[in-house]
């Protein structure tokens, strides 16, 4: 029965026993070994980080907004993009939907208690923290101006800015990234409940699979990398400065063998939460599950072989571009592979336009110009061109942005209910979506013009011709800074007076939806068995998704 | 019942020790060995040499101290790809270094 409101009154029950409720104390928080726990604390502390970053955003753009250098000194310049940098990757993207969203629902998917490892996990969070304290601590002494990739001989001879405190941070949360890999591999390996066969996961876990292989494959060589500069930068040891025996450029491809690798740890989460939204909300089984699947792993694997495009122009050999050029051709494959699939999703389906899914329809366009666009920059001779303009700000700026966090904000809204028990303003959330994606083109899209009619990256200052554009990319970034704030007020807002969402507010088959809202600590009240495939919205899920869909107030599908 | 890992008695006290001698005494032939000119054999073969024991040395502390000697063919293969990985790395580094102009950043 429902009442005025659309809703079920018998959904206004509170759970009598939640992950929420089970403890209040500040103990029972930072001591916990509860997944949703720990990837709550995740959740607060990356969305630090995130909003810090965006204020040297903020900056950046207001100093653009002349052409003069106006607002900052050049030196504050470089320390603002290299600080909004090294905050936004290593402390929001690479941890962004694995340690939060990974963290909260890749047990509770797989029909698990916990993770494999509960105690490393809280390790992970605890190496975070200390990493980004230390990072903070090294911005607030004087910060650091070496762009946030450390170019070696820069950062090992010359920069007088706190290199090794900042490398100290991020070679210290690399460790939490290796932790957090580990254990979803372990977990995926050894936890999934009876039934859950490799072919019924999710394709969200198959994401974090194949993110988990890079991060235990890639982030020991970045910290290798820092600690190597280190040793030069202290003890003079010749490993990168030409001028005592080193390579500037061995610096160049140690740091993208990690480093490249890294955007895939930052997209190809996002690219499983893209495949749960756009199946949950077209009502439709994923088109192509296996090459979904196997194309985040082949993504995976042929990201590793694709580095040197980032040194086309450094003085890397041609034999040395061409194979790298070639490589990330190749590479592009398994990613149009999964946008074919989602866009055949999506066809002839049921499809409703609510928060997740206006997030998930963003991303496939702004993902599709992301990627496109590396394809220019993977070509050797264009490239020469675009290399260090705008042009490639745009560019990782949409997979980045435009793929990455928009495919968070897609998962974040898409299980809040099941995270908090509460539902958010569906207007408010579209409002939002619509912001985000105007503002975001506006910013960005500009910027592809700039960097093509040859504005280089990293200055304060530029020519008076470019400032139209850069007008136009400081008014969209103020408008999708509002975009990204309003999320803040009313997820927040929702917590505290959001409607009961109910168990299944999508009316969905997978096992996270089959318990309670906000789940129980030790996820479900009996162990699950699972009889159906991933993605079955008819009556092999074992599920009514017709009374599902009643009791949540929402109309039938004819 | 299945054979767990724990099931192992492994190489006891005296095994773990001798793998430490063995790392120590690497240690020791690799410093000896820094000062005897074996590039004038062939170009690198010092490195080579310190590689080939510091190789050694990983080897055996992956196979007894890490224990995978004992551990599931799933181990293995997670041992074996992270070398499949360095060798990727390495690989594609040397491409650039083997192919590139002479002279570029020599000092």
């Amino acid at each position: 029965m429902q009442n005025a409101d659309g809703f079920n009154p018998s959904l206004m029950r509170e759970p009598k026993d939640s992950y929420l409720t089970n403890g209040y104390s500040l103990k029972s928080w930072l001591l916990t070994k509860d997944h949703k726990r720990i990837a709550l604390m995740y959740l607060i502390s990356i969305s630090v980080f995130f909003f810090m970053g965006g204020l040297y955003a903020a900056a950046i753009r207001l100093e653009l907004l002349t052409p003069g250098s106006d607002l900052l000194q050049t030196a504050t310049y470089n320390k603002a993009f290299t600080q909004h940098g090294i905050l936004m990757i290593f402390f929001f993207l690479i941890p962004s939907i694995p340690a939060t969203l990974g963290n909260f629902l890749l047990p509770l998917m797989i029909g698990a208690k916990d993770l494999a490892l509960p105690r490393i996990n809280l390790l992970s969070l605890y190496l975070y923290w200390i990493g980004g304290i230390l990072t903070l601590y090294a911005l607030m002494q004087g910060g650091v101006d070496t762009g946030w990739t450390f170019y070696t001989p820069y950062s090992t001879t010359f920069s007088n800015s706190y290199v090794m405190a900042v490398g100290l941070g991020i070679f210290i949360n690399g460790f939490s990234s290796i932790l957090t890999g580990l254990n979803f591999i372990v977990t995926i390996h050894t936890m999934r409940a009876p039934g859950m066969t490799w072919f019924r996961l999710p394709l969200f876990v198959w994401a974090h699979y194949a993110t988990s292989l890079v991060m235990i494959l890639g982030t020991p060589v970045v910290a290798i990398t820092i600690l190597l500069l280190a040793i030069e930068r202290v003890v003079k040891v010749g490993i990168f400065d030409p001028a005592i025996g080193g390579d500037p450029i061995l610096f160049q491809h140690l740091f993208w063998f990690y480093s490249h690798p890294a955007v895939y740890i930052m997209i190809l989460p996002g690219m499983g939460v893209i495949s749960e939204v756009i199946s949950s909300f077209s009502r439709k089984k994923i088109f192509g599950y296996e090459f979904i699947a196997f194309s985040s792993i082949a993504i995976a694997v042929f990201g590793f072989l694709v580095w040197g495009h980032h040194m086309f122009v450094s003085g890397q050999s041609i034999y040395a571009g061409l194979v790298f050029s070639f490589l990330t051709m190749v590479v592009a494959v398994p990613s149009a592979i999964k946008v074919f699939n989602w866009t055949a999703t999506m066809y002839k389906g049921s499809i409703s336009y609510d928060t997740p899914m206006l997030y998930a329809i963003g991303f496939l366009g702004l993902f599709l110009v992301g990627g496109l666009t590396g394809l220019f920059l993977g070509s050797v001779g264009l490239t020469v061109h675009l290399t260090d303009t705008y042009f490639v700000v745009a560019h990782f700026h949409y997979v980045m942005v435009g793929g990455q966090v928009i495919a968070y904000l897609a998962g974040i809204h898409f299980w809040w209910p099941k995270m908090t028990g509460k539902m958010y303003s569906e207007f408010w959330g579209k409002v939002s979506a619509m912001l985000v994606f105007v503002g975001f083109n506006l910013t960005f899209f500009p910027q592809f013009i700039l960097g093509y009619q040859g504005m280089p990256r990293r200055y304060a200052s530029y020519p008076a011709e470019f400032q139209v554009l850069n007008i136009f990319s400081t008014a969209g970034a103020s408008v999708l800074g509002v975009g990204l704030l309003m999320p803040v007020v009313y997820l927040t807002h929702s917590i505290f007076a959001g409607k009961p969402a109910g168990d299944n507010p999508w009316m969905l088959p997978g096992l996270e939806w089959r318990t309670q809202s906000p789940p129980p600590t030790l996820n479900f009240d009996e162990q699950p068995v699972v009889t159906w495939e991933a993605y079955e919205f008819g009556e092999e899920s074992g599920l009514d998704l017709e009374e599902a869909r009643r009791a949540a107030g929402r109309p039938s599908v004819v | 019942m299945a054979e767990t890992h724990s099931d192992h008695e492994h190489i006891g006290i005296p095994g773990y020790l001798a793998v430490f001698a063995i790392l120590i005494v690497g240690t020791w032939i690799t410093y000896v060995v820094a000062f005897w000119d074996l590039d004038s054999v062939f170009p690198g073969a010092n490195t080579l040499l310190a590689l080939a024991i510091a190789f050694t040395k990983m080897t055996v502390v992956m196979l007894y101290f890490m224990h995978v000697r004992w551990s599931k063919e799933l181990v293995w293969l997670s041992a074996v790809a992270s070398f499949f990985w360095l060798l990727i790395m390495f690989a594609f580094t040397m491409q650039d270094y083997f192919t590139r102009v002479s002279g570029v950043f020599s000092s």
